[in-house]
Formats: C-alpha cells, structure tokens, sequence
C-alpha cells in the first residue's frame, strides 16, 4: 500500500480531472461550472470527460486575448491562472507533477514497460523555459491576426495531451470534425507517437523537455512551504536515490532541484540511511528509514 | 520559520483575487465549455 500510493493517488486524481463518464451518452465535453477552476496537472479541457479548465490553455487564452482585452478596457491578464499556479507552487513546488498530473502518470506507466532504457542529456531541462516563454507568453500576445487575437502556440502546435484527450477521443464521438481534419492535425499524431515512444525508453522526456506548466512550478521548489531535506552526516553516497529517481537527480548534490517532482521515491523507497526528511512550514516530516547505519554498511 | 514562501503564497493569493474579482473565472469558463479546436490539431 505505501509503495503504491504515489500511483494511487495519480490514478485518482486522473479520473476526478476526467470526471465527466456522462460523454459516451452526450457525445460532447463537460460543461458546467467546475471548469471555471484550472486543473493543477497538465489536463486537456476539450478532453471529452475533463472536468476542470487546463492552466496553460487558459494562460494562453488570457495572452492571445491581450490587446483586444486592453482595447476594450477589461485588463484581463490571467492573473486568475497565474496566481492559482503560484498559491500551488509556494505551497508544494513541482509536486502536482509527481502526484496529479494525468499526463504524468501515462508516461511513468509506458516507462514501466520492460527494455532497454536511456537517461536525457542535462541540457534538454532548459527546454520547457523556452517553450514557456515562447509558446504560453511570448508568441501568443507577439503574433496576431487581423482582429488582434493571437493563437494558442502551445495547443495547437505541440501538446500531445490534447491530442491524446481531446483530438483523438473527439474525432470519434463528433464524425463531423473528421471532415476538418488536414496536415497540422497528422503533425500532432506524429508528435504525440514521438513522445509515447520516447516515454517507454525515458523517463517521462515530456515533462523534463518541453512541459511549460513543470518549468512554472519549478521556480518555486527552493522557496516552497514543502521542502525536502538532506541530511549529509547520515549519507553514503550510495547513489540509490539517483538510480530511482525518474527525473535523474543526485539528492546529495542538489536536494529541491528545479527539476524535482517531488514523487518522493528518493525519500520513501531508496534512501535506506535516513539521509533525507521533509519539512512543511516549520513542521519537520518523516525521514527516510534507516535500515542500516552508514557505519555497518561501509 | 523561513518567511519566504508565505511572502510568495501571499503575493500569489492577491494576484488570484485581482484576477477574480476582475472577472476572468467567467473568461476562463466560458473557454473551458467549448470545445477548442487548436487543442485538437484541427483549428
């Protein structure tokens, strides 16, 4: 029970955010009021059974919509969104990556799949800055139409959770759609394939190279109300807590990285020296267990 | 107690009632009902 209670609940919180099993009978998405609140995870709103509003949809929304919003005086800036995701982030920092995030739980139950397996080169964790600044920010207010909106960049050229949710699903509850169908929707297959197939070999390579939302919460991992913490003088350099760890982090060398999804596996299934804890506003949290003291091991 | 992440959850919370009261729930809501098409690949 304890091993599995990350996976329980990520399996809940995936069908609370898709709670809507009304869509096989009505045939279109949820649409009541519970999706005026934006999901913590990365979680389509077309998904047919989404239940909640997807943070970075929103966001971009609020941005493409920025200067038609200026001109006709409402100042709507997505401060609504941003400061949902910030009250998360001081709370918990990345943790709705490692516990809620629906996309999230696919790509750790393809890496479950047996065979052979490959870590992503450091560099690729700078990705989803620049594809939080470009695609959610920059893009969408910088490149306009006619009418001064700008375009969802992010959605509509890249998030393979939209089309696994929401593309796929909707094509085959609504035959209508399928007659609008043309290249860019076949580009959004062939990227959605590419990060499956990738997730079988590499520990979830969405979040860790592209995922905007994760790149926003992990500013706030140093400074959240959570924190995880090392304690050296009980540490082996085992490295177990690296070989476990889905985002390859050494907790010796950098414990709260910004990479960290707090899924807590270091802490609750690898250390075995008592070598890291949690703390929660002052609170001190359990530590790893000890199973042996650093001496007898050596 | 480090003060650091209250500042932070204080500053956040503020920013999310500005954004309330300045009505972008409703904006948020009324994107999150219809189905967006960019998402699907097809818009």
């Amino acid at each position: 029970m304890r091993r599995h209670l990350r996976r329980i609940i990520q399996s809940l919180s995936a069908l609370l955010l898709n709670g809507y099993w009304y869509f096989p009978v009505s045939r279109t998405i949820y649409q009541g009021r519970l999706k005026s609140i934006c999901s913590p995870g990365l979680n389509c709103h077309s998904c047919p059974a989404a239940t909640t509003a997807c943070p970075l949809g929103a966001i971009q929304n609020f941005m493409a919509g920025i200067r038609a919003s200026l001109e006709a005086a409402r100042y709507h800036f997505g401060f609504y969104v941003l400061g949902w995701l910030g009250i998360i982030g001081g709370l918990v920092g990345r943790m709705p990556c490692g516990w809620i995030c629906p996309f999230g739980l696919i790509q750790d139950l393809l890496f479950k799949i047996p065979g052979r397996k490959i870590r992503i080169p450091y560099i690729f964790s700078y990705g989803p800055y620049i594809f939080l600044a470009l695609t959610i920010f920059i893009l969408p207010v910088w490149v306009v139409d006619a009418f001064g909106y700008g375009f969802l960049w992010f959605c509509k050229f890249i998030c393979p959770a939209g089309t696994l949710e929401a593309g796929l699903p909707l094509l085959i509850l609504q035959p209508t759609l399928r007659t609008m169908v043309g290249h860019l929707f076949y580009i959004k297959v062939a990227v959605l394939f590419f990060f499956v197939a990738w997730s079988v070999l590499a520990s979830r390579p969405f979040c860790r190279t592209v995922c905007p939302l994760g790149a926003f919460y992990s500013f706030f991992n140093r400074a959240s109300l959570f924190q995880l913490k090392y304690h050296p003088e009980k540490c082996t350099h085992c490295e177990l807590c690296y070989r476990d760890c889905p985002v390859d982090i050494k907790f010796y060398e950098s414990s709260n990285d910004r990479r960290c999804i707090r899924c807590l596996v270091c802490l609750r299934e690898s250390c075995a020296f008592g070598a890291i804890s949690w703390e929660m506003g002052g609170l001190e949290g359990q530590s790893s267990r000890p199973k042996t003291s650093p001496v007898n091991s050596q | 107690m480090r003060k650091r992440p209250f500042i932070i959850i204080g500053v956040f919370l503020f920013l999310c009632l500005i954004g309330t009261v300045n009505g972008e729930v409703k904006s948020v809501l009324q994107k999150a009902v219809s189905i967006c098409l960019d998402c699907m690949g097809i818009g």
